[in-house]
């Protein structure tokens, strides 16, 4: 017979059918052949046939048919193939027999229970006993062959959720209850369980008896869990715990694998989930076939872990392919990486890919310079033959940057810490933060300040610190070296050629450039040029005209379709070659690379010829420059460059910047330095925001929470006085009143009171002004 | 045991409650611990915390929930949430609460330009003013379109789930409370009466009047055996074994769900002071006895399809999850209250009693449980009780002194300020169950 099963269970396929109403449980009969579904408005039994469900009887027949058919759950007897069992919403239990040769199948109706009965269940072995639990509290034990139940066992009024009879124990079941708890119970004695324990905070849906452990029992609970209990031992033991994502409605372990089981959820998830108890992260097999809530599952067959059968509220009965499940081991990302707070980096993935290159090494070190591959920690997960996940050993490294070290983030702090963004003047803020920014060996944000200070104030004088900047901007080593050396020898050519050229028109420039690139030999280049000069014909065409001794930075142009910078790039003042050869490769290196570097060589460009010319240019013309600048700061991680810049610009660039993206901004900002517990700072930043949702963040979470000095205990959130010792809580050690405002205590011995007062009497005493002898110290 | 109904002190018309007599409510509630929290948190108890200290474990529990709902943290503005509160029971008439939470409303910052009325609220709140219509009066016609609409990406100033969820229960958090204020005929706060505009709001009947009667010596006893005569129906609905046919239990449920006999007659009120309908749109909308049996009738909402337990705390544990359990624990405490007294007897189990008043309640709002027989409530719950409470629970703003004394009359005020609780949880229950119903349907 179940070889019979097997056979032609192979040959089965993912099939669904539709029912006419919402199921509420399913079961199989021992064979496998046939399924039964049973709702609140269906109870029908299906036959399963290779290509699909074939409807084989209706027992809900009678022209209103009682609520006796209102069906919360169903049983199939699994030694006698002719007897069914339901539970009903209105507390009946009933039997049915397939056998009886009238329309109506109904053999018994127990009418015992008070309330809903939420689970039945035969006994595995036994023929004549039967099992429910109910709403009311109550467990019932029934022999079919009497008209009544055999044995009544209380829960304490507490609702029982599922009943389940032990595989291997003969007279052992398992209750699980509303309150949380599962109750173990002997079969013969009625009056008391045999062990109590708590499983779940909230009520315990569902319970399944493993069936081969002896002693193994799953819960699953409203508190999303499902917990895996030992019973063989003297203690409940929990020896597994699955986190899902919703209420668990059913579990069930799948047969023939030990550690699988199979849960469905309650509310919100529609999903079936088959897990490995071992690997509770991560599914081991999802069913994604439901539309609504799965309200049943089973195993189709007892020994035959492939075919699972699965009723829904969306009014569908399936049988799922284990092979045709989703494994969503193969979707996850198997490389994790994290920095830590000191700048160190942690880095899993798996270990295939970490030894390989574990003696390149020196890659890595490269790759985070002054970093030390200190401890490249394996985790190592022995394999288990029986386990069909993935091999997933992965290892762990951790990459340590040196205290000192520029990977660090001090200049962060210490940036955070010295920039001026209000109080002063513009010029006079943006000069100071220039100055911190190139004391800190920032030149690049340096520049940028300087240059704002020039576009957005009334030319200052022309200083020389300026052009100092300017150069050391050239120097910038945030380049990739990539190619560079044969790059700026390829520039430098090029230069030399053009200049003696003198070309006017752009194109035939251009088309010097490219045989000068072909020539060299550096073909990815020129092609990119000649693409963008298509592009942006028009513009350079007008450029032309604008000013006939285009210089070689005009190659440079073509890559970014950003007309004001080709204006600006219009009367370069001549820099000198030395600058202009390390500025190429910047802007014409790798592509990447290029695309977020040329703003700042545009800027030192300007800030040359704004020496040179006198500004004809209103602030609002750099006003999109300066935008894409701060996207570019803020694309690269420093949103303190871009939050400071934001500040101390106001509403000169305010205006130009999208509401949402400035608030991000602001958002990275503060988490960045509360997190570096740069709270003044933070504070400073939030108040002198202009979003209003950045302000309101003041606002929020002002409670401060404090115990009564009196009785040490939590006080309330009102009032002064301590609603447990009913004294006042907080009283000036000095002056004996109540504190309403600022108080000030001391860490030691925890006395405190008025801030000026407490100033006072430190200035005239070391102790402490409560006399409790503490040596106080104000700082 | 006391004998209060033969000495029943007058009410000061400052009491807290213009039912119960100020003394009875101090002597049981303030002793208490959890009064005296409160009054210490607050500086002061207000009058809703005094009549509900008179069950002090409730209270406490009470309070937690509001404090969480209109206090910590939560996906709405602090300000939001007391106008929230504000429109909802403004669908009540009740002006207490309207008082009560616009000061609070400014208080916490919020612009006074909306107190002038529903318009003047930004068009986000207005769109809640259906959805705040149906939850008050008639919660079983939500659908997920009311849902979708609120949520749906296009929508304009469109709600979160989490956002709506924290409003849905700020709304039936502010009816099913209303039904408290008008059910046990709370008085206005001090303050509140100072306000020239504002008329009292609660009922005015003189209850000495209407108690009056209740003194003489034959209605006593009357009242004496009407109390033996519903212990000894409990006793018999608690052994009852007796069987029914479906189709009886059928028609006792929609008998109780369409006894529409009891609808209050309609008291006249002053008309509704503006600062209270200000806050009103649509003010017509009212309960409504649904005919089951109509083509286009809402289905009955079955107990065992969709139960707090599992579904609504479910869904709710996921959208907003602190409120989840702070409800979860309020309705188990409003379920399980007991003192084991009735009137003049004690140990008694009151169970049945009080499962009767809780399902009558939730079958007047479609509510069935399979497994309960409405029969039962027939026995238990004579004609004035359930005439009080389909009132209180349906259309609060009718409730009268006249009601709340002739039913139950040898019994406590605390017991009835019990029966308030009940209606108030088994209402807030009902209602938000057809919500969460709905949200349900729009995710899936």
């Amino acid at each position: 017979m179940e070889k019979m099963t097997r056979v032609s269970t192979i040959n089965g396929r993912t099939m669904f059918c539709h029912l006419d109403a919402p199921a509420n449980a399913i079961s199989v009969c021992r064979d496998a052949t046939q399924v039964v579904v049973a709702g609140r408005n269906i109870f029908k039994i299906y036959g399963l046939e290779e290509d699909g469900f074939v409807e084989r009887l209706n027992l809900r027949v009678g022209r209103k048919p009682s609520l006796n058919f209102s069906c919360a759950d169903v049983m199939w007897h699994q030694m006698e193939e002719n007897l069914l069992a339901t539970a009903a919403t209105n507390g009946a239990v009933v039997t049915w027999n397939l056998s009886r040769p009238c329309r109506n199948k109904q053999e018994q109706l127990f009418t015992e229970h008070k309330r809903t009965v939420n689970k039945v269940c035969f006994h595995p072995t036994e023929v004549n006993m039967l099992l429910s639990g109910s709403q009311d509290g109550f467990m019932k034990c029934f022999d079919l062959r009497k008209k009544e139940s055999v044995s009544t066992f209380s829960g304490q009024s507490e609702s029982v959720r599922d009943v389940q009879f032990s595989m291997k124990d003969y007279f052992t079941f398992a209750a699980s209850f509303e309150n949380g708890n599962v109750q173990l119970w002997d079969i013969r004695r009625p009056d008391r369980y045999e062990r109590m324990f708590t499983a779940h905070t909230g009520p315990v849906f569902c319970c399944d008896w493993h069936p081969e452990d002896r002693g193994w029992l799953a819960t699953g609970g409203r508190d999303k869990m499902v917990k895996v209990w030992d019973m063989s031992t003297n203690r409940v033991k929990e020896i597994y715990c699955v986190q899902t994502f919703a209420s668990v409605a059913r579990v069930k372990w799948r047969p023939e694998r030990r550690y699988h089981l199979a849960t469905c959820s309650m509310m919100v998830d529609h999903n079936i989930y088959v897990w490995d108890v071992r690997r509770p992260f991560i599914p081991f097999a999802t069913f994604e076939e439901h539309k609504d809530v799965t309200t049943g599952i089973v195993w189709r067959h007892q020994h035959d872990p492939y075919f699972l059968l699965s009723g829904s509220k969306d009014s569908t009965l399936y049988q799922h392919m284990f092979k045709d499940a989703s494994r969503p081991v193969d979707r996850a990302n198997p490389e994790g990486l994290c920095f830590g707070l000191f700048g160190d980096l942690a880095f899993a993935a798996k270990e295939s890919l970490m030894s390989a290159p574990a003696s390149a090494g020196d890659v890595g070190r490269k790759t985070y310079p002054g970093g030390d591959r200190r401890y490249p920690i394996f985790f190592f997960k022995k394999p288990d033959v029986t386990e069909q996940f993935a091999q997933v050993s992965s290892a762990l490294s951790v990459f340590e940057s040196e205290a000192d070290s520029s990977a660090g983030m001090d200049w962060f702090i210490n940036t955070a810490q010295s920039y001026l963004l209000s109080g002063k003047p513009f010029a006079e803020l943006c000069e100071h933060n220039a100055h911190v920014a190139k004391s800190l060996n920032r030149p690049q944000e340096s520049t940028t300040w300087t240059m704002l200070r020039i576009m957005f104030s009334e030319p200052a004088n022309p200083s020389l610190s300026t052009n100092h900047n300017l150069n050391k901007s050239g120097n910038l080593p945030l380049v990739n070296s990539f190619s560079m050396k044969e790059m700026s020898g390829a520039l430098n050519e090029r230069n030399k050629e053009n200049r003696q050229d003198n070309i006017h028109s752009l194109e035939t420039n251009l088309n010097n450039n490219d045989e000068n690139e072909e020539t060299e030999g550096s073909e990815g280049q020129a092609e990119y040029l000649f693409v963008d000069d298509e592009l942006d014909d028009d513009e350079l065409y007008s450029m032309e005209h604008d000013n006939q001794p285009a210089e070689e930075s005009e190659y440079l142009l073509p890559q970014e379709a950003f007309p004001l910078r080709h204006e600006i790039m219009d009367h370069p003042s001549a820099p000198e070659p030395l600058q202009e050869k390390q500025e190429s490769p910047h802007v014409s290196g790798s592509e990447a690379e290029s695309m977020c570097l040329t703003p700042m060589e545009s800027f030192s460009l300007i800030s040359v010829s704004q020496q040179l010319f006198s500004p004809h240019l209103p602030p609002k013309f750099f006003c999109p420059i300066v935008k894409e600048m701060l996207c570019y700061y803020a694309e690269q991680g420093d949103v303190q460059m871009a939050v400071s810049v934001l500040i101390v610009l106001g509403d000169r660039i305010r205006k130009e910047i999208d509401e949402l993206m400035q608030e991000h901004w602001y958002m990275s900002y503060i988490d960045l330095l509360q997190r570096f517990e740069l709270w003044n700072v933070s504070n400073e930043v939030i108040k002198l925001s202009t979003c209003g949702a950045i302000m309101c963040l003041n606002q929020a979470s002002t409670t401060l929470h404090i115990n009564c000095s009196n009785c040490k205990r939590p006080m309330s959130n009102k009032g002064w006085i301590c609603d447990r010792c009913h004294q006042c809580a907080s009283v000036c050690a000095v002056c004996h009143h109540v504190v309403k405002g600022l108080f000030v205590w001391c860490q030691g011995c925890s006395h405190g009171g008025h801030l000026e007062h407490v100033m006072e009497w430190l200035k005239q005493s070391k102790h402490c002004p409560a006399g409790c002898g503490h040596l106080c110290e104000y700082t | 045991m006391k004998d209060e109904a033969d000495d029943l002190p007058e009410v000061l018309p400052s009491g807290p409650s213009a039912f119960i007599p100020t003394e009875e409510i101090l002597e049981e509630g303030s002793t208490h611990e959890v009064m005296s929290d409160v009054l210490l948190s607050e500086g002061r108890a207000d009058h809703i915390n005094m009549v509900m200290g008179l069950h002090p474990t409730y209270l406490a529990c009470f309070q937690r929930t509001q404090d969480a709902l209109l206090q910590l943290d939560g996906p709405l503005p602090l300000s939001w949430r007391h106008y929230i509160v504000i429109l909802a029971a403004a669908r009540h008439q009740c002006s207490y609460l309207v008082q009560h939470h616009s000061s609070a409303f400014l208080l916490a910052g919020g612009d006074e330009s909306w107190l002038r009325g529903v318009h003047c609220a930004p068009p986000k709140i207005q769109h809640l003013q259906t959805l705040n219509k149906l939850l008050a009066h008639r919660p079983w016609i939500i659908t997920q379109e009311h849902i979708q609409e609120l949520v749906c990406p296009g929508a304009e100033a469109r709600w979160s789930l989490a956002e709506l969820i924290q409003a849905v229960v700020l709304m039936t958090h502010a009816h099913s409370l209303a039904s408290f204020v008008w059910g046990c005929g709370i008085h206005p706060e001090p303050e509140q009466t100072e306000d020239q505009t504002l008329q009292p709001c609660s009922p005015t009947d003189s209850c000495c009047s209407v108690r009056g009667k209740a003194r003489n010596q034959q209605e006593w006893s009357e009242a004496v055996n009407e109390v033996k005569l519903l212990m000894e129906r409990m006793m018999m609905v608690q052994q009852q074994g007796e069987e029914f046919t479906q189709e009886e239990m059928v028609t006792r449920f929609e008998r109780e769900r369409t006894e529409s006999l009891l609808e209050p007659a309609d008291v006249q009120r002053s008309v509704l002071p503006d600062c209270v309908s200000r806050f009103v749109v649509d003010a017509d909308f009212t309960y409504q006895d649904f005919s089951p049996r109509g083509a286009q009738a809402p289905p009955t909402m079955r107990a065992q399809d969709y139960s707090w337990e599992d579904h609504g705390f479910s869904l709710m544990n996921r959208l907003y999850g602190e409120m989840a359990q702070l409800l979860d624990e309020k309705f188990q405490v409003a379920c399980a209250l007991t003192y084991h007294t009735m009137a003049m007897h004690s140990h008694v189990d009151t169970s049945t009693l009080r499962k009767a008043i809780w399902n009558y309640i939730q079958c007047i709002y479609g509510i069935r449980y399979d497994d309960y027989d409405y029969g039962e409530v027939n026995q238990l719950l004579e004609r004035s009780l359930k005439v009080y409470v389909k009132t209180v629970a349906c259309h609060p703003e009718k409730t009268t002194a006249r009601m709340y004394f002739s039913f139950w009359r040898q019994f406590r005020h605390s017991e009835k300020v019990h029966v308030n609780l009940l209606l108030m949880e088994a209402r807030m229950q009902a209602a938000l169950l057809y919500a969460l119903r709905a949200i349900t349907r729009y995710m899936t």
